[in-house]
């Protein structure tokens, strides 16, 4: 029952802190690439239109011209015939048509599939309604709180601070007080087990509506757990991993006492970098002791004043604060959007600086495997080719992502099959996947020793303690199958098959879930602020925690709850769990889906997947003359019989059985 | 949508449907999720509002479709008449 909601806040804070980098609206004179001094063998390249559209829409739609007066283009510091600072930046969802093409798909391995099904008319306009209530009564309440009618349970300003700043009147604080205070309860709530498939809660129980709590003295046993990240289950109080923890601890204790710069540099410390950098792939690694910090601290050491920082707008809130510290230039692409992003490379690399014009130092694009919010994963092939194109680094934060995706748990880097020393920088955490806590940066030799050096996080951070290392190294062998068994694959296998399982179900009953087919993160959209609370009292009611994710994590009308599935669920469990969604959402009235419901599945094999493909085409279908054609010159490549378009010509209504088409995949079903 | 959903929630009796179609009241405003003064508050509010549009709808209504009425036909009566007498 994870703090989402705090974590939220410094999201929003960040999200809109980013968002202020924008627009001064003034027409400017604009320039062409054309113009730009080192311009030339760009546009050239441009016309290979590396996003599909991006180069001819935005050269085509902006009419983009050098001034004759010869004033400077980027007045006061931004150039700004870029399309993305004209219009002011807030979070829009493209429409769901768009998400779903997939672009570039021959850069794909396997299908991507990612939905995000658009807000019904209906529902956000009630949304908005309901949002609109409670605000009026908010300011009720805030009103009787002036007027000492009621008592103020939260600070505020003293007297003799009257005719200062005011310190709790911004939107976040009004929230707080009046939205967010109502249904507190849904948060944090105290587990006294061990969080895995199934936990403990403390009830608690609350007499002023949720300014304070009391604890009742009696457990909620048995609360089927569909909030932690606990994607392989290894959150266990039992087996190999807590077996070696403790083992570990009797040798090392608990406690390190120093950094890894002074004394805190044990021989499990060097044994976990070594099996992380394998693991992953790389030259070498660098484990920390927080995740967080990971991100926030390492960004710093390296990009600085001078440098780019090319951000999703969706990055958690370690990217964004890393980002900040770093003091460099940040500008903000849309969401897992490959034309914004190419966009503001071509502009950062044709304009250079601001005013200067000097060329960027470095670009670093700040890119998570994850997002677990949306539950999409990074379109990671596209954005390498771009990265390498532009010749800017990459900075891949696999902190959802790691363990949790690809065949052999590699991450987001082998779940698209690609090779990781494409990626510049591989972070990732310990926390979820491998049940533990920490974090690592995985890369070239020279860059790691540099990190070593320079990281606040290796040098004033006290070094990670033994059992946490320990945990890693044995749950990370499981993974990879060095204990000798096939444990870790398992897991693996039976994670991708719950979440698809999950997945296909949840949109089956007909509510909408976000995000992509393969991410074992899952938001379904509650949108309504009264239906936040009142989801996650009506599953603890059929003893099931979830969490349910609110304004400052998410867009205002956007309100989801997320479930994690867990390779430690078992189907028993996560039929429970649906039964009791559905029976939840009837109640609710939170089946928005207008989807049509997926026809009786084709049960796909791996290697059956061809020929039925083939049938489909020839004798299945009465295909029009082109669109055979192309699919011939796909069935040529017959090594890539499970391309995205292949499956987007034949009509597969149900995708997460098409997915069994992926020969990786094939053994589970 | 309320009917298919209706038919889905299985209700044992009027007044729980009536229960259920309350609390999706309470959701949709918002409203559930405060406190019972406020609530007690809001409701009397929209129904009081609610109560006063029919209200008036039912004192004015009549009186305003009255006057309509007789203003037009008024208007074309004196017209027909008038085309009449210049007809005769």
């Amino acid at each position: 029952m994870g703090g989402c909601f705090r974590q939220g806040a410094s999201a929003l804070a960040a999200r809109s802190g980013r968002l202020s980098i924008s627009p001064s609206r003034r027409r400017v004179p604009e320039f062409t690439l054309n113009d730009a001094r080192s311009g030339r063998d760009i546009i050239t390249r441009f016309d290979l239109n590396m996003t599909e559209g991006s180069a001819s829409k935005t050269f085509n739609g902006d009419a983009c011209h050098r001034s004759s007066n010869g004033k400077s283009a980027g007045k006061n510091g931004y150039v700004k015939n870029h399309c993305m600072y004209r219009q002011p930046q807030k979070y829009r969802r493209p429409r769901e048509k768009n998400r779903n093409v997939p672009h570039n798909s021959s850069l794909y391995k396997t299908p991507f599939m990612e939905s995000f099904e658009e807000t019904p008319l209906m529902v956000a306009v009630l949304t908005y309604m309901g949002y609109g209530i409670l605000t009026i009564f908010g300011y009720l309440r805030d009103f009787l709180r002036h007027w000492n009618v009621e008592k103020c349970n939260v600070a505020r300003e003293r007297e003799e601070q009257k005719d200062f700043v005011p310190l709790y009147q911004d939107f976040e604080n009004f929230y707080t007080r009046n939205l967010y205070m109502r249904i507190r309860d849904n948060w944090n709530r105290p587990i006294c087990s061990v969080p895995g498939a199934k936990m403990d809660l403390v009830e608690r129980v609350s007499q002023d509506y949720n300014w304070t709590f009391e604890h009742t003295g009696k457990v909620v046993k048995d609360v089927i757990n569909m909030g932690s990240y606990n994607y392989l289950g290894f959150a266990e109080n039992n087996g190999a991993c807590a077996d070696a923890a403790i083992e570990a601890t009797h040798k090392y204790g608990v406690g390190v006492g120093s950094t890894r710069c002074e004394m805190g540099t044990l021989d499990i410390h060097e044994e976990l970098e070594q099996l992380v950098a394998r693991f992953l792939g790389v030259e070498s690694s660098v484990a920390f002791g927080m995740g967080f910090a990971t991100n926030s601290m390492n960004i710093p050491a390296l990009t600085g004043k001078g440098c780019l920082i090319l951000s999703d707008e969706l990055n958690h809130a370690s990217l964004v604060l890393g980002a900040r510290l770093s003091a460099s230039t940040i500008r903000v692409f849309k969401h897992n959007n490959m034309q914004s992003l190419e966009k503001l490379l071509r502009d950062a690399i044709a304009h250079g600086q601001p005013r200067t014009h000097r060329p960027w130092k470095k670009i670093l694009i700040l890119v998570e495997g994850i997002y677990s919010m949306e539950g999409s994963i990074v379109r990671l092939p596209e954005v390498i080719a771009l990265k390498k194109r532009y010749k800017a680094y990459l900075y891949l934060d696999e902190a959802h992502s790691i363990g949790a995706l690809g065949p052999n748990g590699r991450g987001v880097v082998d779940y698209f099959g690609l090779d990781p020393k494409d990626v510049d920088i591989m972070m990732g955490t310990f926390t979820k996947s491998f049940g533990a806590a920490g974090g690592y940066i995985g890369g070239k030799k020279e860059l790691i020793d540099y990190l070593r050096r320079h990281s606040h996080s290796a040098l004033y951070a006290t070094s990670m303690p033994p059992p946490v290392a320990q945990q890693i190294i044995t749950s990370m062998k499981i993974i990879m199958g060095e204990d000798g068994t096939t444990l870790g694959a398992d897991r693996l296998r039976q994670l991708s098959q719950n979440t698809n399982y999950f997945r296909r179900k949840l949109r089956e009953i007909g509510f909408i879930i976000y995000g992509n087919d393969d991410s074992p993160v899952v938001p379904m959209m509650l949108y309504m602020p009264a239906k936040i609370g009142a989801f996650g009292r009506e599953m603890l009611k059929r003893n099931i925690g979830t969490v349910v994710v609110g304004f400052p994590a998410t867009p205002i009308i956007e309100s989801r709850a997320r479930f994690c599935v867990s390779a430690a669920h078992t189907k028993e469990m996560l039929d429970t769990a649906l039964e009791a969604i559905s029976e939840v959402g009837d109640l609710l009235q939170l089946k928005y889906s207008r989807r049509e419901q997926p026809l009786p599945s084709l049960g796909w094999m791996s290697e059956e997947s061809l020929l039925q493909a083939r049938w489909f085409v020839y004798g299945g279908e009465k295909k029009e003359k082109e669109k055979r054609q192309q699919q011939q010159e796909q069935q040529r490549d017959s090594s890539r019989h499970t391309d995205c378009q292949l499956l987007q010509e034949v009509p597969v209504p149900d995708m997460d059985n098409a997915r069994a088409t992926t020969p990786r995949w094939c053994a589970s079903s | 949508m309320k009917t298919t959903v209706a038919c889905r929630m299985i209700f044992k009796n009027l007044r729980e449907y009536l229960a259920w179609l309350y609390y999706q009241y309470l959701l949709i405003t918002g409203i559930y999720v405060l406190e019972p003064w406020e609530k007690s508050i809001f409701n009397s509010i929209l129904f009081s509002a609610i109560a006063m549009v029919i209200y008036t709808s039912y004192v004015f209504v009549p009186i305003h479709v009255r006057l309509a009425l007789e203003f037009f036909s008024g208007v074309f009566g004196g017209q027909t008449k008038s085309t009449m007498t210049l007809m005769n």
